[in-house]
Parts: structure tokens; sequence; C-alpha cells
């Protein structure tokens, strides 16, 4: 059913030649969720994403950088259909999502694939891994008993799940951490998904198996071309996996880079907080203290006027960061940040 | 002072009853640290690295099989204490833990001045306004504004609760502090602001920590030693310098390479396989399966063999 509609879906709508490569693009989003007093009076809004815009195209996996409660996750769930935009538009092949009915949004998760961030959590703990990886199949209207057992070892084999026999009639208590994350992300591969968003997929693992799981998720991203929006706080991993990195504060994008750029050459006095936050193995650390901007991210229902990052900011200009909202400056190509110091 | 240890394990032997036979959680493992000296527990999950910290603290479950060995606190063997004893003078009072997800362990309903005053009220024998006045020092050691002490916890971010924990644990001026899995649960902003605390309160205070930890990258912040747990047993102590630097064991040599880096691209690696069940645990070397430089030796159980100061139980170092 779904793959008939595909087909007639990708017919009508011819994308544009310009946008071809874009299979994801985000407008202007806002994901805003209303306070309620007493349950009927409106007490403002958290304002979780604020004017996002991106394009994710065919192939590519990128990175979103961020503390917690920065509204990483809510702009993840926008994208995965689960919170409807407030304001601005999430498009995909050429079609605007907000725009789908049932039927539709059935099609469209089966084109998006979603990895959990607690593979401990995630599975049903009743079900056998068969029975997991079977159930996304029926919904998406596979009827052949015979053909969805074949895609199942398909997939297990694909995430290195084997031997298969041995897995599938386990249940998820019987396995590994690593291995309910291989199960977690067969799941979310099983309808041969075009994008994958990933909600930090490693942070519950032991260092030996983080490895392991990231360079599985890069391998499939490269074998089938898929996009993927790898969902992370954790900055050292993002090079050994993605190619674009947006790093989101209080709601916005701040930064939006190639890894390497970034990495080199990073413009916003946030991102550089995180850079040097972020720990290498050595044994100089213990003899230094690190330099950390004071304070905490602010409040979403009411963040500070001006640049969100000004009242931690040490490069903050008196009059202006506290005043307006910082454009985005492109200081190299394809390198932005919101920071009135590239004025 | 000079030959004096603060904390000396002598073969500390911690076994568990379950279901399906004896758990070996922790199996002969020593090591000893200095006064105002920190030394990192490193292990992934299962290695035993918690239970070894409950076994220190005495802090035991009821389906104990087997709780040997030899703990020395400034050469006081404090295995011969009974629990009542232990509970007095010992526990808070010289050795304090900090629980891992401490900051969500906090008491919804009292004010966390309070709380981080409750120790030192039981364990001194202090006034409540004296802990009042002790508690609020302790707030300005690990840098939460005294204004704080009379919220409750959920007034409180993340970070600031886990440094009331952090503050809870050092109101009794105990001389050592074990830390297990401080910032595991935390933004990279907030790990590096405990890890300034720490280390300041290291510098100001004088105290020694065991730090529990699976996250090498971040337990380099604190380290001046760092012990290998495997299949509940140390595989290698050593100073961190050198540690970072070289590892001797192919499990850390492993468990390094396995680490991603910010600074400095390096083909990642990983270890495959997984480790043994603590129920039966492997004869040999507990590794062997997993490691690539394995050899005839391996199948007997490697003794610590000492090299350069640094110990590590491995054939290969032999």
């Amino acid at each position: 059913m779904f793959a008939q509609m595909t087909t007639t879906m990708e017919k009508n709508t011819p994308v544009p030649a310009a946008e071809r490569d874009v299979i994801l693009s985000i407008k202007d989003l806002h994901v805003w969720f209303e306070l309620r007093r007493f349950g009927f009076g409106n007490a403002g809004f958290v304002r979780a994403v604020d004017d996002v815009s991106f394009d994710v195209r065919r192939g590519e996996a990128i990175a979103v950088v961020g503390e917690s409660g920065c509204g990483k996750s809510s702009l993840m769930k926008a994208i995965l259909g689960l919170h409807k935009p407030t304001k601005g538009s999430i498009t995909f092949n050429g079609r605007d999502i907000s725009q789908f009915d049932t039927k539709e949004m059935g099609w469209y998760h089966t084109q998006v694939g979603y990895v959990q961030q607690d593979p401990f959590g995630a599975l049903a703990p009743f079900m056998s891994i068969h029975r997991i990886l079977e159930e996304p199949l029926i919904i998406g209207g596979v009827k052949d008993k015979a053909e969805r057992l074949q895609r199942i070892r398909k997939t297990m084999e694909e995430v290195k799940l084997a031997p298969v026999e041995d897995f599938l009639e386990k249940f998820p208590h019987m396995l590994s951490g690593g291995q309910l994350q291989r199960v977690v992300i067969a799941r979310a591969m099983i309808l041969e998904p075009k994008f994958i968003v990933a909600d930090e997929p490693v942070s519950m693992l032991d260092a030996s198996v983080r490895v392991e799981i990231l360079k599985l998720l890069r391998g499939l991203q490269e074998k089938h071309n898929l996009s993927v929006i790898y969902i992370t706080h954790d900055l050292s991993t993002v090079s050994y996996f993605s190619e674009r990195i947006f790093v989101m504060y209080a709601g916005r994008l701040v930064e939006k880079s190639k890894v390497q750029d970034l990495l080199q050459n990073a413009g916003h006095p946030y991102t550089h907080a995180l850079l040097l936050g972020t720990s290498d193995p050595d044994s100089n650390n213990a003899k230094t203290f690190k330099e950390v901007p004071p304070g905490e991210p602010p409040s979403l229902v009411k963040p500070p006027e001006g640049c969100r990052f000004h009242p931690r900011c040490s490069k903050m200009i008196k009059g202006e960061c506290d005043v307006n909202m910082p454009p985005e400056y492109e200081i190299e190509p394809a390198h932005q940040v919101s920071c009135w110091l590239f004025k | 002072m000079a030959n004096k240890k603060l904390l000396k394990v002598e073969d500390l032997v911690l076994y568990f009853r379950a279901g399906n036979g004896v758990v070996q959680a922790v199996d002969g493992v020593d090591f000893d640290l200095d006064y105002n000296r920190a030394v990192v527990i490193l292990g992934e999950s299962g290695c035993g690295k918690s239970s070894l910290a409950k076994a220190i603290l005495r802090l035991l479950p009821r389906n104990i099989s087997s709780y040997t060995g030899r703990v020395y606190l400034e050469d006081k063997d404090v295995m011969l204490l009974d629990d009542e004893d232990f509970r007095q003078n010992i526990r808070w009072a010289s050795i304090s833990l900090v629980p891992q997800a401490a900051m969500n362990a906090l008491n919804p309903v009292l004010t966390v001045g309070d709380q981080v005053a409750e120790p030192a009220m039981i364990h001194l024998g202090v006034t409540k306004k004296e802990a009042l006045d002790m508690s609020r020092k302790m707030f300005q050691h690990v840098g939460v504004s005294v204004d704080f002490l009379n919220r409750y916890p959920f007034e409180l971010s993340g970070g600031m609760r886990q440094r009331v924990a952090i503050a809870m644990s050092l109101v009794t001026s105990p001389n050592l502090v074990i830390l297990d899995e401080p910032t595991s649960a935390l933004d990279v902003l907030t790990q590096a602001n405990i890890f300034n605390v720490l280390k300041r309160i290291k510098k100001d205070l004088g105290v020694s920590f065991i730090l529990i930890t699976h996250d090498i990258a971040t337990s380099s912040e604190l380290a001046d030693d760092v012990a290998v747990m495997y299949a509940g047993q140390v595989v290698e102590m050593s100073d961190a310098e050198r540690f970072f630097a070289s590892p001797l064991h192919p499990y850390s040599q492993k468990l390094m390479s396995s680490v991603p880096r910010l600074r400095g691209s390096k083909e990642l690696e990983f270890i495959t396989g997984q480790p043994p069940s603590l129920v039966n645990p492997p004869t040999g070397c507990r590794f062997a399966a997993r490691c690539t430089m394995r050899f005839e030796k391996c199948v007997e159980e490697p003794p610590v063999f000492e090299k350069e100061g640094r110990k590590v139980k491995c054939w290969l170092h032999q």
C-alpha cells in the first residue's frame, strides 16, 4: 500500500531542479508550548524551538549539538511529526508535512526512522526481538509472513545481530546494551527509510560499545545513502559521524558549519565554550581549571532580549548584544554564525 | 605521615548470591591511596566498580556470600570494627560517598541547607545552628550561592543539585570522598564546572577522592592515579601521566583507543565480544577471550607484575 503511494506521490509532485538534492527543508520553524494557568488562562509560552531554518540533503549526516533543555528534542519531535509547528514549515521531498492526512503521515513514518536514546527503555519488555521487528512491517502493510521474516533477517544481519537464530526469540532483558541498541537501529531501518533521526544513540552505552554503534550507523548511512540527523550533547563523537554541525542554544541555532571548520575556526562564543569544556584524555587536564561561562542556560519562557547568550558571554557588546537579535553572518563559505562580533 | 597511607585495600573480595550462582563482583582488589590524591577507578558497566565502593564503605545488601580482605584507613584495619562502630566512626566521619545519580536522590521535602547539615548533626554531634553554619560554609566551597540554603531540590538545576550532594559529602570534613559517576547525567559545561569544583576542593580542603567512572576523557580532569577494573579485578594501576600517555594492559590500550577525541583525529577502535559473566568467570586471564595479543601463557591467571612503579596484571609484562 505504502509502496504504491510512494510512486504516485513522486509522479504527482515533481521536485524542482534546484531543490532536488534537498530531502528535508525546515523554514522559519517555531515550536512553542503554551503554559496554562488554572487549566485555561494563558501564562506565556515555552519557546522550545524559535526560528530555526536549515536544509538536509540526500545522503548527508548532520549533528545538532546542544545542552539539555535547548530544544533539540522538540526540534526532533517536530521533524518526526509528533509536535505541530507553531509557525514555519517542515518540507519533506517538497511536501509540507503538516498538510499530511493520517494515511500520508503513515507513509511519512515509513520514510523516516527514529533511533531512541535509551535502548533499555525503548523496547517493550514483553515482546521478543522477532515481534519487535515485525510490528513496523505489519503496520507498514507487508502482508506476507515469509517476506516479513526474510526482511527481519536481512536487517538483523545488516546491524550485525548474527547469527539471527540466536536473537530472534530472545527478549530485551536477555541482551546487552549494545545489542539492544542494534535492535533499536534495526527497527528504525526495517522499512528502508530515506531519513533517520538519531537522538543521542550512544549516550547510554559504554565507551567500547559506543564506537561500535557509531561505526555501524555510519556504515548504514553510507551504504543506503541515508540522511541522518544526529542529536547529541557530546562534541567529541561528532567529527566521527557527521559532515555538518548545528549548534543550538536556548531554542535557536547559533552556528552552522562543516565539522572541520567548526573545530578549527569556531565563531560563536558559546561554541568556543563547548569546545573548551569537552575533555580529551590527557593527564595535563588535572593541573588546570577550565574556563566555563558563568550562569546557566536561560528559561525558554522569558528568554533574554537580544542574543540569548549575552548574559553569559565574555565578549558581550553593550547596547548591541543585549538589545538586538543578531542575524546570521557568513564568516566563510557554508559557515554561518549568529553573533554581533562578525558584523 | 611519610609512609602512612590514607587508604590501603588488600585482597578485598565481595561475592553476591544470585539465582544462578555466586556473582564475583569484586575479586581480590588491591590498591592504596595517599593523602590529598585522587584515584580514578575506570571500567565498563558490570565490572564491579560500584560494588568496590560499597565494599569499602560496607554498604552491603543482604545477599552476600563472601566479604573478606583488609581495608586499612590510616593504618587501622576497619574491617575488624563491628557494624555499629563502623557506622559511627568511619562512614561519613572519615569516608563519605556521593552515590550515583545523587542529584536525584535528595529529599524533595527538606530544604537543601537542612539536608547538607544533617550528616554533621548526626556524625559530629553539633547543634542544628552550628550544622547550618557548616553547611553555609560548604555551599561556598562548592560554589552554590548561600541564598539557596532554604530552597527545595526542585528549585535547583541539575548541576546545582549535584554540587549540593558534593557539599553534603564534605560537611563532616572526611579525609576521603568516594564519587560514583558524579557527572554522567550532566551537560558538557556543567560537567566542566563540577570538575572545577572538585579540583578546588581538593586544593583547599586537602581531601582525597576515589572517582568511579566509565568516562575516560573526563576522568583525566581529576586523576592522579588510575586503576582499571575488568571483570571484578584491577588489571592495571598507574599514575595518570604515564597511563594516559601509554597504558600497559591490552584492555586499557583498547579502551583508550575507543575514546573519541575532539582534537586530532584518530581511527577509533572497539573491543569485540562482551565482558565475561561474573558468575562463572573464565579461568586464566579474564580478558584473554577478547584480547588480540593473547598467547599460550594466558590460560593461567597472571599475577600482578610491577614495572617502574606501575602495576599490571598481564603476562606480556612478565
